[in-house]
């Protein structure tokens, strides 16, 4: 019973210093002009979706949550947007060759039409993330239009 | 009660050590990528070559509806894209073959760790790279280009043999395509 004390006073301690590890936020002042909304002309609605649904992972801007202040979960959601901006980064979109536009955009439908995208996790906690039927219509058919001028 | 702080905060620490574990284990991969990337270093048509034939093996796997084999030869693929060597062409030839590297290795990369449903949305957009990258470098093979009109609005894809053996469906619609075009 001892042992189990112990152990659990130590545990109870590295959740105490692991809240004093710094975390880095993903948090830009620079208005990028390679942004994906500099980019083509988007219209309102669409960016709408892409600001609440796509944004906080594949942007230099995250919306962060008050639970963000709290280890280890500040580092699942470090590792998640770092992972999400190394896939699409929608702040610099501008900066793709046109190829790559043209492949990240098929994908970005793709991904909004099996259901994929925004995860699942994510739009559990941001109900307003969550992408209805009506938007994703929207989304993939605006999608496809700007990939048929490209 | 105790007993579930002290279980979750032992959750708490584990998680947290397995995430800094992942971080090093990630770092120690892309170092000996590129050890790899140094081994290979033959002329650049020899290159062109590597990638044509990982592109022809992860094609057959898909022929053969074979997601496995077909993830292994998208990383394959993707360590043949790395290693080409674009110094023998022009400056013009090289801005568009970084851009056709560079989205080719995107689609490898995801090949490598998808299922065969998104394998295939992949490859036929790696085609098209394959077909624009051979253009500019050309082959010592002679190349069919192969279309299927069903798969997503139309869909081509390269092959060796001028009989058609379609990835996009597989055996549900083997010899469903036609030739359109020869290589070299």
């Amino acid at each position: 019973m001892k042992i189990v004390k112990i152990l659990g006073l130590v545990l109870v301690a590295a959740f105490v210093v692991i809240q004093f590890v710094p975390t880095s936020l993903n948090q830009s002042d620079v208005i990028s002009t390679e942004d994906f909304m500099s980019t083509y002309k988007v219209p309102q609605q669409i960016e709408t979706i892409l600001k609440t649904s796509c944004y906080d992972c594949h942007s230099n801007n995250t919306k962060y949550p008050w639970y963000n202040k709290i280890q280890p979960i500040a580092w699942v959601i470090e590792d998640h947007v770092k992972v999400g901006k190394e896939e699409l980064n929608l702040s610099e979109f501008g900066s793709y060759s046109k190829r790559r536009q043209k492949s990240k955009l098929k994908s970005i439908g793709s991904q909004i039409e099996d259901g994929e995208m925004p995860l699942s996790s994510y739009a559990l906690i941001h109900r307003d993330a969550k992408i209805s039927e009506d938007e994703k219509r929207l989304m993939v058919e605006w999608i496809n239009k700007i990939i048929d001028s490209l | 009660m105790k007993n579930l702080k002290m279980s979750l905060a032992a959750m708490l620490l584990v998680g947290s050590l397995a995430y800094a574990q992942h971080d090093h284990k990630k770092m120690k991969t892309s170092h000996k990528m590129g050890e790899k990337k140094m081994m290979v270093n033959q002329g650049h048509d020899m290159k062109t070559e590597a990638i044509l034939n990982d592109y022809f093996n992860l094609k057959n796997a898909l022929v053969n509806d074979d997601g496995k084999k077909a993830a292994q030869a998208g990383s394959k693929l993707a360590i043949s894209l790395k290693a080409f060597d674009m110094k023998a062409y022009t400056a013009e030839q090289q801005k568009e073959l970084i851009d056709i590297i560079e989205d080719a290795t995107e689609h490898a990369e995801h090949i490598a760790k998808s299922d065969i449903g998104h394998q295939r949305e992949h490859f036929k957009t790696l085609s098209v790279d394959m077909t624009d990258l051979v253009a500019i470098t050309g082959t010592k093979h002679t190349l069919f280009e192969q279309f299927c009109s069903m798969y997503d609005k139309g869909s081509a894809w390269l092959s060796r043999s001028n009989e058609v053996r379609n990835p996009y469906y597989g055996s549900k619609m083997l010899k469903c395509g036609k030739v359109q075009k020869e290589i070299n």
